[in-house]
């Protein structure tokens, strides 16, 4: 029985350029993405002031909940970050949990992370600029003194790479110790099974009766609770970042 | 011969960067003494010590991630990059 952990699967090449490969995190995420666009336009369909129906109700209370955890976060004056904060939530979490469907988690793709950590580094860079110039931005990093200089601009490049490692990894370990755990399961069950003698022992054997239970407790750890955990991780740290480099709190 | 030498180097890489995992291993579990020593002596701030608890771990986590993330890379990644060096 050989163990199958794999990257995520090819499943188109485009021949141009020398071949650019359609993996299946890009159609999972367009997937996720256009999901997430229709709830979105299902819950905020005809919107009322007063007796308001049960879905606008939902609405309100995802919308309360993305700008309390970010005021309290950012700070108050922060609002115009609710959107990009809640998308990025929305889709961490909805991409991790397509592996409850058997898929390959988009989140399990490293390129997936460091593109949101590109962008979120964008972002602090610029705020970094806007509150103290450019010049004092680039003064900043031969702070305390010139020779730190390398240790400062590495730290500085260091952060989307963590960022993105941090969410890639604890996504992708899932993965492997699920994998390893169903595949460990399923031969400790031919094994015990197998010792029957004749056709009962080979039949017995070959449905997983051990591989039933214990990879759901698995998955409501490392699918469930991993991929809520490692959103939040994400955008608390985004606020924080961007919210130290326009230096208020 | 060489084959043997870099795929045993491989392996033997990938077990050490899992060390790595004792240092968050500490680290979590010393913050979260903590974290309940605190909710003992302060039950009304359950909630805050919580949410800023599970971040701490998840930043003490990094180091240990990183080991994880070697470890795949040299596993899936290094003998085949290796061995086409040959």
């Amino acid at each position: 029985m050989s163990v199958n952990i794999h990257g995520s699967p090819i499943l188109y090449t485009i021949p141009i350029l020398g071949g650019i490969n359609i993996t299946s995190t890009l159609v999972i995420t367009w997937c996720v993405m256009i999901v997430l666009t229709l709830l979105c336009r299902w819950l905020t369909k005809d919107l009322r002031v007063k007796d308001i129906s049960k879905r606008q109700a939902v609405a309100e209370y995802l919308v309360r909940m993305a700008e309390n955890f970010v005021l309290q976060n950012m700070g108050e004056s922060w609002g115009r970050y609710v959107p990009f904060i809640a998308a990025i939530f929305s889709l961490s979490i909805c991409s991790s949990l397509t592996s409850l469907l058997g898929l390959h988690p988009p989140t399990g793709d490293v390129s997936t992370e460091l593109a949101w950590a590109v962008v979120v580094f964008v972002l602090i860079t610029y705020h970094n600029i806007k509150s103290s110039g450019l010049g004092g931005y680039l003064k900043g990093f031969t702070e305390p003194i010139f020779l730190m200089t390398p240790f400062n601009v590495l730290g500085e490049l260091f952060k989307p790479v963590s960022m993105s490692f941090r969410h890639f990894g604890n996504i992708v370990s899932g993965v492997v110790i699920s994998a390893l755990v169903y595949t460990g399961l399923m031969s400790v069950n031919h094994m015990l099974f197998g010792l029957l003698p004749g056709k009962v022992g080979e039949l017995l054997g070959s449905i997983p009766f051990l591989a039933v239970g214990v990879p759901a407790v698995l998955s409501l750890y490392f699918d469930w609770f991993s991929s809520f955990m490692q959103a939040f991780i994400f955008c608390v740290l985004t606020m924080v970042f961007i919210s130290s480099a326009a230096g208020e709190e | 011969m060489e084959r043997a030498i870099v795929l045993m180097g491989c392996a033997i890489g990938a077990g050490l960067a899992l060390i790595a995992g004792i240092g968050p291993g500490i680290g979590e579990g010393y913050a979260a003494g903590k974290a309940l020593e605190a909710i003992s002596r302060q039950p009304e701030l359950t909630g805050t010590i919580r949410s800023n608890l599970f971040i701490g771990v998840a930043l003490a986590e990094t180091t240990g991630i990183y080991g994880f993330v070697t470890g795949l890379l040299l596993i899936f990644v290094a003998p085949g990059m290796f061995l086409g060096m040959l």
